[in-house]
């Protein structure tokens, strides 16, 4: 596989957008450039292009397919407009976009909390838009979700947040206290292990809810903001957690405001959202991973838990 | 009470369980008791409907109103072989003077109102048949000719307006136990609906999470049951004491008809179902509750 950096041509297209720096692009976590639009600079990673796409589809099958797929909310406008992308086994997202721009609606298509108004969805080679709702729970099951707010429950300590997904999927309690704890180490929070949400700080209930999302070993990891609420420290491991586990074979969507954490995952793809519409001038969305780009995760990355 | 017991102690903290706190416990308690009484006079009208129809089933009065105190007596005597020799009676006694007297004296006074006004003569008769029509018919038609003045009463027929009454009111107590089911459920409907509306958000973060509707019934279920349980345990022992207390004061009246009506051990057996029969409906009503309402998400 020949890969070609293409760093002046990334920013020619960037350059040449008429409403936003980037829209779909491979990254290059290790080249930067700095681009001036208009009044403003803005440092970005470099897109990669490579040949052979047609190649790495014909050996991966996508795990999430949307055609022409739109979504509105009762009567009013289109949130959502002829969104069409794939998604494939192992790969790595990041979604971006304005306030407004559509990103949550988008995520709760993705975790089958909405159906679309129109087009199809093809999730784990089901359609997901006729499905019927007997049939969801065990899709949702495949599924880790961190939701912008959090969403823990209130009543129930950080350990039963955590280990609700397990016992959803009725694992017994005696398989739970492993996992859960260990996972309550990794995130930093064993010893709050019994603290109610509500006595948490915000970085904290993130954390649980990171940890809720990745304790069942998703097939799909999808999060809305991560790291809104935690220090860049945290918020560092925490992707790191996700390009681990992206490693391991889970498909990863993040969406963030952030520019700045596009460079800490290698060979993430980018969706940008604008206006309720996905842009992918350069088909780089398209492409599956490259198997051979794809390492273990190092050692200490991943609580045993999700190995 | 599909599943109910399958929660896990985790499962069920799902649902904070504010038990006896809300005014479910309270509202079933109070269903459960009247619930309990209804059932009980329901119960002991039927037991002294059953026990009157029981001892008046064959029962049948001749009397013969001849004016004439001769005629009366040849008509008696005539009567009295006639009857003796129809298969369908199986025991007949023909009153003596005193005995009509004294079950007149209450009306008329004195014990010798036979001297002053002809009494009817009166037969009562024990029948192998129920008094029915055609029994009653028979008879009529047997005495026509030696006894043409004679008239044969049923027994229960003389009932009749008390057999309707106590069967009305048998009727209206199992209106009222159906009517007392329908606002128990109704209570837990609108109970189990608001519990829904509070835990709404836990609830859509368990859908995304993987949850079927089961499980969140379940979860439910349990919720009430519980309340249910506390409800129903409070309202039978009042009811319990209250039955105990009726029933005494009647056992005192010794009063026939009243009587009749005591509870019989398998009706008590009944009584003590109706808190596990309210419990199976709570249960029931709140996973139905649950079901139908998550239908209509996603």
């Amino acid at each position: 596989m020949r890969q070609k950096s293409v760093e002046n041509r990334s920013v020619d297209w960037l350059h040449g957008a008429s409403d936003h720096f980037f829209d779909l692009c491979r990254i290059r976590a290790d080249a930067y450039s700095t681009i001036q639009y208009g009044a403003k600079s803005v440092t970005i990673p470099v897109c990669q292009m490579w040949d052979g796409g047609d190649q790495y589809r014909a050996r991966m099958q996508e795990i999430v397919t949307f055609d022409n797929v739109g979504l509105r909310y009762g009567t009013g406008n289109e949130v959502l407009s002829d969104i069409s992308f794939r998604l494939f086994p192992g790969s790595f997202y990041f979604l971006t976009g304005a306030s407004g721009a559509g990103k949550t609606s988008l995520l709760k298509l993705l975790y089958l909390a909405q159906r679309p108004s129109r087009g199809v969805i093809h999730m784990f080679d089901t359609d997901i838009v006729t499905l019927t709702r007997d049939r969801l729970p065990g899709f949702r099951r495949r599924i880790g979700v961190v939701f912008q707010d959090f969403r823990l429950v209130p009543h129930l300590s950080a350990f039963d947040n955590i280990a609700l997904p397990l016992r959803v999927a009725g694992v017994v309690e005696k398989d739970l206290e492993g996992p859960v704890s260990e996972m309550l180490d990794w995130v930093g929070l064993k010893d709050r292990a019994n603290a109610r949400p509500a006595t948490l700080s915000g970085g904290e209930q993130q954390r649980v809810a990171i940890a809720r999302a990745v304790i069942g070993r998703p097939e799909i990891l999808v999060a809305d903001e991560p790291t809104g609420n935690v220090d860049p420290e945290m918020a560092i491991r925490l992707l790191k957690l996700f390009e681990a586990l992206n490693r391991l074979g889970t498909t990863v969507v993040v969406a963030t405001h952030d520019v700045h954490l596009l460079s800490q995952v290698r060979d993430a793809h980018m969706m940008r959202l604008n206006r309720g519409a996905l842009s992918d001038p350069t088909g780089a969305l398209r492409n599956p991973p490259r198997p051979s780009d794809r390492e273990m995760p190092e050692a200490g990355i991943l609580p045993e838990a999700l190995k | 009470m599909i599943g109910l017991f399958r929660a896990t102690t985790a499962e069920r903290r799902l649902i904070p369980e504010g038990r006896l706190t809300g005014p479910m416990p309270w509202v079933i308690a109070i269903m459960i008791l009247f619930t309990v009484l209804a059932v009980a006079s329901g119960l002991a009208l039927r037991s002294a409907t059953q026990s009157i129809n029981a001892d008046l089933a064959g029962r049948v009065t001749v009397q013969i109103v001849a004016a004439d105190p001769v005629q009366q007596e040849a008509e008696r005597e005539a009567a009295e072989a006639v009857l003796d020799g129809l298969d369908i009676v199986d025991r007949r006694r023909t009153l003596s003077d005193k005995e009509i007297s004294s079950l007149l004296t209450p009306w008329l006074g004195g014990e010798d109102i036979g001297d002053t006004i002809t009494i009817p003569a009166m037969i009562d008769l024990d029948l192998t048949v129920p008094a029915d029509d055609a029994a009653l018919a028979q008879l009529q038609q047997a005495l026509a000719d030696d006894a043409p003045s004679a008239r044969v009463d049923a027994h229960g027929a003389w009932l009749r307006p008390v057999f309707d009454l106590l069967q009305s009111l048998q009727i209206l107590a199992v209106v009222l136990v159906l009517l007392l089911v329908i606002a128990t459920a109704s209570a837990v409907v609108l109970s189990v609906r608001s519990a829904l509306n509070t835990h709404g958000d836990t609830i859509s973060v368990m859908h995304l999470l993987g949850a079927t509707d089961v499980q969140v019934a379940r979860l439910f279920q349990r919720r009430v049951a519980l309340d249910a349980a506390f409800g129903s345990l409070v309202g039978i022992v009042i009811a319990a004491v209250l039955v105990f207390l009726l029933s005494q004061q009647v056992a005192q009246l010794d009063a026939g008809l009243l009587n009749a009506g005591q509870l019989r051990w398998m009706d008590i057996v009944a009584l003590a179902l109706v808190p596990i029969a309210v419990i199976a409906l709570t249960i029931i009503t709140a996973r139905i509750t649950v079901l139908v309402a998550l239908k209509k998400t996603l």
